[in-house]
């Protein structure tokens, strides 16, 4: 019932997000943003219901884990959008929201294969929570880099059509692509280590080469690089957007196609 | 205004020829542009040709045009582009066909049009009026400018206050210094701090300037050829002067820069952008370029996070902004034309007096001479009744045209006398 409701109120504030990018009237931004919490809202109380039903975390299968993915970026949303009062970006994360929901939900639902014991630590929650949190606030960069790059073209190739009039300034998308990305890279970090400290406690040994850690750390790197060049060498503005939309890229590939195109005991979080 | 008449029997007509925004890119205008001292010689040049009477010269960063009063409308406009070619070392061929030629009436209109900013790139701007007044008053003293274009002129300001002051057009502080900061405000977010570097000067860049202030930016820097001008702006702006050497080390610090110099060449080169890349962190960068020539290398605007709008692209900025000033357009084109009208009557006004001075002065000398032929070959008569003979031939010619000349001057009150003077001097064949 929870999941009827959460992917209807989506929807309808995806709707709404659309009609407010061709119309820019503002109380379709104003339904698209209340919906969205409201559709928020429904998707944490079915998430809690099946916890407590079945006494940990719902991450077991890829119906699961698409499943709290979009809850990750429904949250992160909810988050930016209440402190950078960017409105457009509800443009892209409703129906990103709305989509890994929707795709969880055509997912059959397998029964768990490890051990509860796997599950009911504090660092396996630790670790989920952090990962899908910092991949949520990477995906927000990614959007907010492709916005930039949209608004930059306009500017500078002086063809300022669609998306001039309804982008902020060039300023406040690369300053909410920043802020996402250290919020992102730090909770990505966070995760890493709880997943090696884990990994430790169950499997007593900090890395297994698993093609997901291998590529975990790949993408890492690449944020790693990324704030880098812009603290230190001062990479700002088209090149940041670039190399946002570049990282995310690799994690969607972390994130999904590690698991369809290679083994690994991640595997399991992942089997349709 | 008779004078001329009675001199060269003909009446002069008026002729305006010229390019605009509309119809030459900025290259073109860029190399027709004259300056001051440049259009004080043309005039000279103008002048002197015999196929041109009256001229001024109009020359603006958006137009460069010719307003002439000929007898012979084609030869004065062919002389004027053989002078301007010769001046600016152009071949006509070069600009030619970006000109148009407007002819009396439709002179008159563009005229007044120009002056009441309804012909500029922003409809409803100021500047265009000083720039009108400035063209006249040069013909003016160079006695570039006779009786017609005098009156011409002075009726194009008579409208454009009357524009100005009657219709909403002007209200809205729709200009080029908006449209950059409303650019600025699409790549920095808040204006706030933002340091901005003046370079030259000139009424829009200022005005862009202050807008600028009013949206509470940071340090203002202002460069200047003439380090006087420049501490005079800088006071002005409660900022500080700099020297044009000192202009690429000013790029490390700045966020918005206003160009407006005379200057031929770029002033700002993507080099010097280039170099200072790196030092300023990746931090945009945004060059306004109001000047004709341009001040601005354009290639600046491929370097990252560099952007350069210059004359023409802020233009198509407002293009956008429009709307609402299409509306007082209306209202103020109605003014023009009757101000077009009005014109018109007082310029066939001209020919009243001389159709007049024409049809008396043909039926008396048709009078007199028979009256002399007869009185020859009268004998046997006094001094006294010669004269009454005489006096006999001007009151009849008197008498007769008394009529005709009611009939003119009616038409003058009705508002026809286009229609009654070409009567008369039909059926007086006075054109012949």
């Amino acid at each position: 019932m929870m999941d009827i409701l959460t992917v209807v109120l989506y929807l309808a504030s995806s709707v709404a997000y659309m009609l407010y990018l061709f119309f820019q009237k503002e109380r379709f931004q104003e339904a698209g943003y209340l919906l969205f919490g409201m559709g928020f809202l429904a998707h944490t109380l079915g998430l809690t219901v099946t916890s407590v039903q079945t006494g940990y975390l719902p991450i077991h299968n890829l119906r699961e884990t698409l499943g709290i993915a979009a809850w990750a970026v429904a949250l992160v949303f909810l988050f930016l959008r209440f402190r950078y009062r960017i409105k457009i970006t509800g443009v892209y994360a409703a129906p990103l929201a709305l989509l890994a929901y929707i795709v969880a939900m055509r997912v059959p639902d397998l029964p768990p294969t490890q051990p509860e014991a796997v599950y009911s630590s504090f660092w396996f929650f630790a670790h989920v929570i952090t990962i899908f949190l910092g991949e949520a606030a990477l995906a927000m960069a990614c959007g907010a880099g492709i916005l930039y790059i949209l608004q930059e073209n306009a500017i500078k190739e002086k063809k300022r059509g669609f998306f001039y009039r309804r982008l902020p300034s060039l300023e406040q998308l690369d300053n909410m692509g920043y802020t996402c990305i250290i919020a992102g890279f730090t909770a990505l970090t966070l995760g890493l280590v709880t997943g090696f400290l884990y990994s430790k406690l169950i499997w007593h040994r900090f890395i297994s080469w698993d093609p997901k850690e291998v590529w975990s750390v790949i993408s890492w790197l690449i944020y790693a690089v990324l704030l880098h060049e812009r603290l230190v060498g001062g990479m700002r503005g088209r090149k940041s957007a670039l190399l946002a939309i570049a990282g995310f890229g690799v994690l969607l590939f972390t994130l999904f196609g590690v698991n369809f195109f290679m083994d690994g005991h991640h595997g399991e979080f992942t089997r349709f | 205004m008779s004078a001329w008449d009675e001199r060269y029997g003909v009446m002069r007509e008026i002729v305006l020829t010229g390019l605009n925004h509309k119809t030459a890119p900025v290259e073109t205008r860029e190399r027709l542009a004259f300056s001051a001292s440049e259009a004080k010689e043309a005039l000279g040049a103008l002048r002197a040709r015999p196929e041109i009477d009256e001229v001024m010269l109009l020359s603006s960063c958006n137009r460069v045009e010719v307003l002439m009063a000929a007898k012979d409308c084609d030869a004065a406009v062919a002389a004027s582009k053989s002078v301007v070619a010769d001046f600016k070392g152009l071949p006509v061929a070069d600009f030619e066909s970006c000109l148009y030629t407007h002819h009396d009436n439709a002179a008159v209109r563009h005229m007044f049009r120009v002056a009441a900013s309804l012909d500029s790139m922003v409809v409803g701007e100021p500047q265009i009026l000083g720039q009108v007044k400035g063209a006249y008053y040069l013909a003016a003293s160079e006695k570039a400018s006779g009786p017609l274009l005098n009156r011409l002129m002075h009726r194009t300001f008579h409208v454009a206050k009357r524009v100005r002051s009657e219709t909403g057009i002007g209200d809205s502080a729709v200009s080029i210094s908006y449209a950059a900061i409303e650019l600025a405000r699409k790549i920095f977010g808040s204006l706030e701090g933002r340091k901005i570097l003046l370079v030259g000067a000139g009424e829009m860049a200022e005005l862009a300037v202050e807008h600028l202030i009013q949206h509470q930016a940071g340090d203002i820097f202002v460069a200047n050829r003439t380090l006087e001008r420049g501490v005079e702006l800088a006071r002005r702006f409660n900022g500080s002067a700099i020297a044009l050497e000192e202009l690429p080390e000013a790029l490390k610090e700045v966020d918005i820069i206003i160009s407006s110099t005379g200057s031929p060449t770029y002033v700002i080169t993507r080099d010097m952008v280039k170099q200072v890349v790196k030092s300023r962190k990746g931090r945009s960068i945004f060059f306004i370029d109001i000047a004709v020539p341009r001040d601005i290398d354009p290639a600046i605007n491929r370097l990252s996070n560099a952007y350069v709008y210059d004359i023409d692209d802020l233009k198509e900025v407002i293009d956008g902004n429009i709307e609402s000033r299409n509306v007082e357009a209306v209202k103020a084109e109605r003014i023009v034309e009757e101000g077009v009208v009005a014109f018109a009557r007082w310029l066939e006004g001209l020919q009243t007096v001389p159709t007049i001075k024409a049809m008396r002065s043909k039926v008396g000398s048709i009078a007199e001479c028979e009256v002399e032929k007869t009185l020859a070959s009268l004998t046997g008569l006094s001094d006294e009744e010669r004269a009454a003979i005489r006096r006999m031939g001007q009151a009849i010619v008197t008498k007769v045209v008394h009529d005709p000349i009611r009939f003119i001057k009616d038409g003058c009150h009705n508002r026809d006398e286009s229609r009654a003077l070409s009567y008369a001097r039909s059926i007086f064949n006075l054109d012949e």
